[in-house]
């Protein structure tokens, strides 16, 4: 354990050890006062950015080359924890059941977050026009939000007309509320003075609502789609362990439970490993998307330059 | 230096400009305003705007100035008494339709609108084209000396330069009336002086009216040819008076004897108008 902890921390001190041009000591770099001139603010910000990458990878390698000797040293049978060679082994050789596997569940995620999108975002507009639609309409939202979808999912599946659909509305009912609820606050924090200014010059509800609350309301709306984009792949599995279901179209969730049951620990890792990817392949994604369609104007977006 | 009072609230014929027998722009007549929550913020508030003034509303933080002027602009109605904009075309709410334009306290822009965008707004709402708004546009953002900055993004400016933008979106509908709510209070004194004197320079090339809102007497005793100072809970007119100069305001006036005489005038005013309140 010692050793583990030590190994990070040696990583994660990694920035300032390589950084020649820095003192070590915080006390002493704080109180450096030193102009940067042009090319050394460049080359500082490329030196940061290579590390930016450099030091996570390095941990992960700590991490995976740890585990490794933890199975090699503790000689630990393979049906308990096999190493990351016998992962990778799996995930090649198991390649065909499993590419189909993530192809299912990345088409669920991804269609429910497109459908939670348009659904989120299209409600919350309808609930903004009127206090008595929403009024009517918030509660039941909030019913579906706080009931949990492996306690719907059984419902679902019985009148959804496949499992696909059912994973799909129970991904779709996951991601829907978090886009509509940013959305809605989005929506109604618009500056008072612009609501203002749109009504002196005579704006229409429509030119009001493309020119003005849409836009305001997008870095709102893109913490939706960060957090939907991430809950939508959740649901997608939980909903898929509680359809169980078997066969061709099924998903990486079930190649889990399978693998579970034929204790083929190895293929489960590998399954694991592939649904972690699918998850941070959509964070990043999402988090591109958001960074793209903001970064020119809004703060969140901005460097602090001070 | 004269200043003339012309009595209190009564008083309805104000401006000395040989306008007088032009129509009003704006005819408040015993407005009274209250807010939802019970505020009674303006109480049998009387003015008349005459075509060509520069009136400076003053008066205590508080006071109702920013309500009046928003009644002016015809954003939110009257409680009680009339205001009526005879020389302005009227939609069909009633209320004037285009001509007035506004400037907040804060330059208000949108951030995701370059600076061209920001001042297109009004234009784009009237439903006027990209290209045919294009030379307005640019003549606009020329007047505020911001021709360079078309492209950029409101976070790209400093304060004085948002507030330019401001200005110039306010201007691109070569309105009839200008009102500026306390539109430089939140910038330091150099750049709210250049910019004072800017505004008066617009004035006097566009022969625009405006109303501009402060609690500072020096600003309005350096700008306003008319001054009205209003008194607090609930807020009205105290007095209303002209305010002449023989001097240019400039840098020079900012120092002369006459200016200093003037600020305490109007100074006197907004105490008499502030007297008798607890502090
Ligand atoms: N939307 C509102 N709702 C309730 N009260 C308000 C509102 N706006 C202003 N008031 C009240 O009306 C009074 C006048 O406000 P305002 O016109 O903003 O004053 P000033 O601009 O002179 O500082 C104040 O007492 C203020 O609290
Ligand atoms: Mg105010």
């Amino acid at each position: 354990m010692t050793t583990t902890a030590n190994e990070t921390l040696a990583s994660a001190d990694l920035p300032q050890e390589t950084d020649g041009s820095t003192p070590p000591s915080r006390k002493r770099r704080s109180s450096a006062v030193k102009l940067p001139t042009k090319e050394s603010a460049a080359a500082s910000k490329r030196r940061e950015r290579t590390l930016t990458v450099l030091v996570p990878i390095c941990v992960i390698a700590t991490l995976i080359a740890l585990w490794q000797i933890m199975v090699t040293v503790n000689d630990i049978p393979h049906y308990i924890l096999p190493g990351p060679g016998l992962v990778v082994q799996s995930l090649l050789s198991d390649w065909h059941v499993l590419l189909p596997a993530l192809w299912v569940t990345t088409k669920i995620t991804l269609a429910s977050l497109a459908l939670a999108l348009i659904g989120g975002g299209g409600m919350a507009i309808l609930l903004v026009q009127s206090r008595w639609i929403e009024t009517a309409l918030y509660p039941i939202t909030v019913i579906l939000q706080v009931t949990p979808i492996i306690a719907i999912a059984p419902l679902i599946l019985i009148y959804a007309p496949s499992t696909q659909a059912a994973l799909l509305i129970c991904a779709f009912v996951v991601a829907f509320f978090p886009i509509l609820s940013n959305m809605v606050q989005g929506l109604k924090s618009v500056d008072h003075n612009l609501l203002n200014l749109f009504e002196l010059y005579g704006a229409s509800r429509w030119q009001t609502l493309i020119y003005l609350k849409l836009p305001a309301s997008l870095p709102y709306f893109m913490t939706g789609l960060r957090i939907g984009g991430g809950l939508a792949l959740i649901a997608a599995v939980v909903a898929e362990f509680a359809a169980g279901s078997a066969g061709a179209g099924s998903g990486l969730a079930f190649r889990l439970l399978e693998s579970q049951f034929r204790l083929n620990i190895s293929r489960l890792f590998a399954a694991l490993f592939l649904l972690a990817s699918l998850g941070v392949l959509i964070f990043a994604l999402t988090s591109f998307i958001s960074w793209w369609t903001l970064h020119r104007w809004h703060e969140s977006s901005l460097k602090r330059e001070n | 230096m004269v200043i003339a009072e012309q009595g209190s609230a009564e008083s309805k014929t104000p401006s000395a400009r040989s306008l007088k027998s032009s129509r009003p722009l704006v005819a408040m007549d015993n407005v009274s305003k209250v807010f939802s929550n019970g505020t009674l913020a303006l109480s049998g508030m009387s003015m008349t705007v005459r075509p060509g003034e520069f009136i400076s509303l003053l008066g205590p933080s508080g006071c109702g100035k920013s309500t009046a002027l928003r009644i002016i602009a015809g954003l939110g109605d009257v409680s009680e008494g009339e205001i009526d904009w005879p020389s302005f075309r009227i939609n069909s709410r009633g209320l004037p339709d285009g001509d007035i334009s506004f400037v907040f306290q804060e330059p208000t822009l949108m951030p995701w609108q370059t600076v061209f965008g920001n001042v297109y707004l009004p234009l784009r709402l009237k439903g006027v084209s990209k290209k045919v708004a294009s030379e307005r546009i640019l003549t606009a953002l020329e007047s505020v000396g911001l021709q360079d900055f078309a492209d950029a993004y409101p976070r790209e400016l400093s304060g004085g330069m948002k507030m330019r933008v401001s200005i110039a979106r306010a201007l691109v509908t070569e309105p009839k009336l200008l009102l500026m709510d306390e539109p430089f209070a939140a910038l330091d004194e150099i750049t709210r002086q250049k910019l004072n004197d800017d505004v008066l320079a617009l004035w006097k090339a566009t022969g625009i009216t405006v109303i501009f809102v402060t609690h500072s007497v020096y600003e309005s005793a350096y700008l306003a040819n008319r001054i009205v100072v209003m008194k607090a809970r609930p807020g009205r007119v105290h007095s209303d008076f002209p305010l002449h100069t023989s001097l240019e305001r400039d840098a020079q006036y900012r120092t002369s004897e006459e200016y200093r005489q003037a600020c305490a005038e109007v100074s006197a005013m907004l105490l008499e108008a502030m007297g008798g309140e607890e502090h």
